[in-house]
């Protein structure tokens, strides 16, 4: 009984994304170290821009892995950030206002995945619809850019501006003052928030029927698992986990705008496509997702610092990646097809 | 109940809308036998695996089990699982990019006190329980680096880890070749020897001789009877299985005469296709009408597609008309003046949701090219013409062909084809599952076909009708072209021909 | 077989809900003109209006419909034979406008310049610029999806995230304005009538011809309902999924260079932004289904109208341009769920039940 190489193709992918990670990191560093690139809190930046990514990219795993998609997610971002910052001048506390939003979530999400689960109607199309309502409902709610300032909310306000300092990695500037390394608390939400999925992705029934799902529907069915209850489940994590995205998104802009996170979707789609998530659903983890932002990121922070690029580059680099990653993916499924 | 019975079926009926699929069906399983349940396409196997399996609703009759009180309803194939039906497909129903361990265990994982999958244990189970089956694999390593035989075999695993009484296997050994089938036969006898009733549905004759204690035949949904296999002998199985009876078996006279003109329109060197058809070679002359007989999954539909280039052909050579020509491709095969008309007609045939006309124009219009349409006056006469010599039933030329009857659905495909005036035509079971009348029809154009100096491969499961139609005949076994016939073609001698083994040396 | 009443005939040639959508909406605009005291049939009235720019134009709020919503209707057909073809979407077809803009009023304009009103190379150059520019996209969508497999959507989600950035970088990060009156042509007038329905027109046109004059209409639903009869019966499955999406580019170049004629620029961000989602929202509204086969052009064409009616309602009714997606949302969502198996099967439970035939569905 022949048994194929340990090494299979997903291990591979999810190996060049941590290589690409790395080599583009260390080429910023040797190109910009100058301008400070190889200073730890440039890496901590990067965390802190992307916290509310993370999330959304975790969520967006978990439908991907049911061969589900989600594009409502940003414009739920931007209706959560909406809610959060009317809410909040309305009078409302932080934490209340905090916990509707993700119940508003649980409840957009439930919806979604029953038309998506029971219904059987393709994600992209319901979820397509979620992102017009998220869109429309934030300038439901205000057609104005409001801000969260001090005088509206101290406690969020607080919150936003926490350092959690780093005890290692900081550096002199040049005006000869220390500079301690920082997080803020969207940072922590997200890490825990991405060890809880992978967790979950790996010890709990719940995770391992999202890949069996995703493996092959039917036989999923057949092994006794309720598919459709799986998949609407599935997105009700992602438009949960959105949510949670929202508020750290709020928490580093303090606003809510009805443009807001634009786009967000496809980002949070192309980290977890190149960080080795297949599109079929199956294969994939939170883990390469969570090194996806970082290269899209990375990529960001290099165009940034160089300040001479147009801005335009980090759009057009991560298409390339994900490019190149999709039509890996599909030689990989066309030479596993053959070997069948 | 008899001691030794596991699962008896009394008298199951079961109609789809239309057709009758099983008629008053009986099947009796016994502890420690593997059970083979043969016949051909439409015999009523797969209904009644489904019956037993939870996933159709039979109508009468009443199944029981060993062990449970009262007759068993099964209404899913959970259901079926919880009274001990476990049933392994041949497309396997397991998650590729899952480990063997999960897959042996999914939806009923050992949980640790923290209310988590308890991974340690389930590998730990799941190597016990392949080791003591022998199988050699890593359970932690995902099942899509195993074989197709070796997933076959997780299938069985976790179906007889599941306390299964009753093991169906449905065409396991369709898509495996001879080692891993001999592998596979290892792990069922030793499910017998365990005491698991085991039924397998095949259309390997070797196989069933290989592996089985008993068999059990039905016909057009009837049920033909259960014999030991001793008492059943090749020829009786393929009679039993094709409805005739050995002893009264008509000589059918041939009502035409031989057409075959000396010139060869085909003529096939070595051609094969991995995995469906061995190498073959076939000559077929101008104006002859050659059939090829064999059970169903003998190849006798993979020759012919290989010859169409449906499924490039990966060896071998092909002259058409004396020329030597390369098929990548159905157009390719078409522009040499060949047509197919494949056996599966929904999959494969009609294209549902267009009209009876666009569906006779259709390989005509491919083949002149996307820029030369015809004109509707054009394609109006054509359709007209050939509505009226196929005499097909329906409302107008307008109607989608998927609001038509099967019979006129095939007339359809076939009117598709002679618009392009072909001269070597491949008609895949073109009588299957349409009314006697048609079938008659169907037989009598294809002599007309020949007469006009057309040639014609044509495959059935019905002997007899082959007999009243083709000069000569393929024989077909296990993907293999065993014989040819052209004289004494006879019933006996085809069905002869068709079961091999001890009356046929090869 | 019965014979079928009106309402029968209605739904089976796939224009019920099409044309039931719109009259609904123009109900809605006369309801809502009577309540506010204003003529009932405002919605229909078309009258001569003076510009400076243009002489007497056209003018009225169907004649408001039909010009804005031409990107719509020209994305539409091409949107239409992609999903026939390939029961897929093409979600790129928004910014592959954007960036066809781009290319278009670079070339018009010479690289690096922001702002011009004298052409660098002549009009026509330009424009066939901008357009094969969208046909090449087309190519690239069409090659990943019919040669290598890919999903429609993610294939396409590539461009779609890819193809503005481009353009920008075309333009050198600028929004460049090619102020020249030749150029706004396809934005504005020819005599009274708006230059983009004429466009539309010819480009309905041009289609309709295509497909009555070669079988490709044939081939496309043929492959688009049974992809492995149709290669039995000799066509080519892969090369006629590939063609559709050339011609769905297309399409995108022409729709982009009506929106940058518009604005007489070609601003990267906005233009065609969302356009992908009210073409296949037009395809659907239409009658087409999203799963390919059968389809309707005119259905395709009716709903996208139909889709800026709406837009134009909703506006008139004070809704802003920020919220009405929330009522597309809400279109989007009941089309879907009427079209899905378990609520179809439920209806024919139903309707079964009430012509109290025994059995039901077995």
């Amino acid at each position: 009984m022949k048994k194929r190489s340990s090494l299979n193709g997903h291990t591979i992918l999810l190996f060049i994304t941590i290589g690409l990670f790395i080599v583009l990191y260390a080429g910023g560093c040797i190109a910009y170290g100058s301008k400070g690139f190889t200073h730890l809190q440039t890496f901590l930046n990067i965390l802190i821009t992307n916290a509310g990514l993370i999330c959304v990219a975790c969520g967006l795993t978990v439908v991907m892995l049911t061969a589900g998609i989600d594009i409502s997610v940003g414009a739920l971002i931007a209706m959560d950030c909406m809610m959060l910052a009317v809410g909040m001048r309305s009078g409302i506390g932080a934490v209340p206002m905090m916990l509707l939003v993700l119940l508003v979530g649980i409840a957009f999400g439930a919806f979604q995945g029953f038309m998506i689960g029971y219904l059987g109607i393709q994600p992209f199309i319901v979820t397509m619809a979620g992102m017009f309502f998220c869109r429309g409902m934030t300038a439901v709610i205000c057609t104005d850019q409001v801000s969260i300032t001090k005088e509206i909310n101290e406690t969020f306000y607080n919150l936003a501006n926490m350092k959690i300092n780093i005890p290692f990695g900081g550096y002199t500037n040049k005006k000869g003052m220390y500079m301690v390394p920082y997080i803020r608390v969207t940072v922590v939400v997200a890490l825990l928030v991405l060890v809880i999925v992978y967790l979950m992705l790996r010890y709990t029934k719940f995770g391992r029927s999202l890949y069996a799902v995703g493996g092959n529907a039917q036989s999923a069915a057949m092994m006794g698992l309720n598919v459709k209850s799986i998949r609407m489940r599935a997105h009700m994590l992602c438009s949960v986990l959105a949510s949670i995205g929202g508020i750290c998104y709020c928490l580093n802009t303090m606003a809510g705008s009805v443009s807001q996170a634009l786009g967000l979707e496809m980002d949070a789609i192309s980290s977890a496509v190149i960080g080795g998530t297949l599109l079929t659903g199956g294969v994939g983890n939170v883990f390469g997702s969570f090194f996806g932002v970082l290269i899209n990121g990375t990529i960001s922070s290099i165009v940034k610092t160089n300040g001479k690029l147009a801005s335009s580059w980090p759009n057009i680099l991560t298409a390339i990646l994900l490019f190149v990653f999709i039509v890996i993916q599909s030689i990989f499924a066309a030479v596993r097809n053959r070997r069948k | 109940m008899e001691e030794n019975v596991v699962l008896t079926a009394r008298g199951i009926t079961m109609t789809f809308p239309g057709v009758k699929a099983l008629e008053d069906v009986d099947f009796t399983l016994r502890r420690g036998e593997i059970h083979a349940l043969m016949g051909e396409n439409g015999a009523g196997k797969s209904t009644l695996i489904k019956c037993l399996t939870g996933i159709n609703d039979f109508e009468a009759g009443e199944i029981h089990i060993a062990g449970i009180d009262g007759p068993v309803k099964n209404h899913s194939t959970r259901d079926a699982q919880n009274v001990g039906i476990s049933t392994v497909y041949q497309e396997v129903n397991l998650c590729p990019n899952l480990s063997v361990a999960e897959n042996l265990f999914i939806g009923r994982e050992p949980m640790t006190a923290f209310h988590t999958i308890d991974r340690k244990s389930y590998n730990k189970r799941s190597q016990k329980i392949m080791d003591d089956l022998g199988i050699s694999v890593d359970v932690t390593q995902n099942l899509e680096n195993y074989s197709l035989a070796i997933q076959q075999m997780v299938a069985i695993a976790r179906a007889v880890d599941m306390d299964c009484k009753v093991l169906i296997l449905d065409e396991p050994t369709s898509s495996l070749d001879d080692e891993e089938v001999e592998k596979l036969f290892v792990l069922m006898r030793r499910l017998r020897d365990q005491g698991v009733g085991i039924i397998f549905v095949t259309h390997f004759l070797e196989q069933v001789y290989a592996v089985c204690d008993r068999i059990t035949v039905l016909r057009d949904g009837h049920f033909v009877g259960e014999y030991p296999i001793a008492e059943l002998p090749r020829v009786k199985l393929v009679a039993a299985m094709m409805g005739k009876n050995l002893d009264d078996l008509e000589e059918i006279g041939k009502e035409h005469e031989n057409t075959a003109e000396d010139k060869l329109e085909i003529s096939a060197k070595g051609l094969s296709h991995t995995g469906t058809v061995k190498p073959f070679d076939l000559d077929i002359h101008k104006g002859e009408v050659v059939g090829v007989a064999g059970l169903l999954g003998s190849g006798r539909s993979e020759l012919a597609r290989a010859i169409y280039g449906a499924d490039k052909a990966n060896t071998g050579s092909l002259e058409v008309d004396g020329k030597s020509v390369k098929i990548n491709q159905p157009i390719d095969a078409m522009n040499l003046g060949m047509g197919m008309l494949p056996d599966d007609r929904k999959a494969e045939g009609i294209i549902q949701d267009l009209s009876v006309r666009e569906n006779m124009i259709l390989a005509l219009q491919a083949k002149q090219g996307m820029f030369k349409p015809l004109s509707r006056a054009k394609q109006e006469e054509l359709v007209d013409e050939y509505i009226k010599v196929l005499q097909v039933k329906t409302a107008s030329k307008e109607t989608l062909v998927k609001q038509l009857s099967g019979g006129n659905q095939q007339k359809v495909i076939l009117g598709r084809w002679l618009i392009t005036q072909p001269d070597f035509l491949i008609l895949d079971e073109p009588t299957r599952g349409i009314d006697v009348g048609t079938k008659a029809e169907i037989q009598k154009l294809i002599l007309k076909l020949a007469g006009e100096g057309k040639s014609i491969l044509f495959i059935s499961s019905e002997i007899s009708e082959m007999l009243r139609t083709c000069s000569r005949m393929a024989i077909m076994r296990d993907g293999e072209k065993v014989n040819e016939l052209d004289h004494d073609l006879t019933q006996e001698s085809v069905m002869k021909a068709i079961a091999g083994g001890e009356q046929n040396n090869d | 077989m019965t014979k079928k009443s009106f309402w029968g005939r209605l739904t089976e040639s796939g224009l019920l809900l099409p044309i039931v959508s719109l009259l609904l909406v123009m109900a809605v605009n006369i309801v809502f003109d009577i309540v506010s005291g204003n003529n009932p049939f405002n919605f229909f009235m078309i009258t001569l209006q003076h510009t400076t720019s243009n002489g007497n134009v056209l003018y009225g709020r169907i004649i408001d419909v039909l010009n804005r919503g031409s990107e719509a209707a020209i994305l539409a057909i091409g949107m239409t034979l992609v999903v026939s073809s390939s029961a897929g979407t093409d979600i790129s077809v928004g910014s592959v406008m954007s960036l066809c803009a781009s290319f278009c009023c670079m070339l018009l304009a010479g690289y690096g310049v922001s702002s011009t009103s004298t052409l660098a190379v002549p009009l026509i150059v330009g424009v066939l610029g901008g357009i094969l520019m969208g046909a090449l996209c087309g190519t690239f969508n069409g090659t990943l999806v019919a040669y290598f497999g890919i999903q429609p959507m993610v294939a396409t989600l590539i461009l779609y995230s890819a193809a503005r950035a481009i353009g920008l970088l075309l333009c050198n990060d600028l929004i460049v304005y090619v102020r020249n009156g030749s150029f706004a042509f396809f934005g504005s007038f020819l005599g009274p009538i708006p230059t983009p329905i004429i466009i539309t027109v010819i480009c309905i046109v041009i289609m309709t011809l295509l497909l009555r004059k070669s079988a490709l209409g044939m081939y496309i639903q043929s492959v688009g309902i049974n992809p492995r009869a149709s290669r039995i019966s000799g066509l080519n499955s892969k090369r006629i999924i590939f063609i559709t999406y050339i011609i769905c580019g297309l399409f995108a170049g022409i729709a982009g260079i009506v929106a940058s004629s518009r604005i007489t620029s070609a601003d990267s961000n906005n233009i065609g932004l969302y356009l992908e989602m009210d073409a296949i929202l037009a395809v659907a509204l239409g009658g087409n289904s999203l799963g390919g086969g059968r389809f309707n052009l005119a259905g395709s064409i009716i709903g996208a109208y139909t889709i800026q009616a709406i837009t134009t309602t909703l506006y008139a009714l004070g809704v802003s341009t920020t919220q009405a997606p929330v009522f597309k949302a809400v279109i989007v969502i009941l089309i879907v769920a009427m079209q899905s198996e378990p609520v179809k099967a439920y209806m024919k439970k139903r309707r079964l039940a009430k012509a109290a035939r025994e059995g039901g569905a077995v």
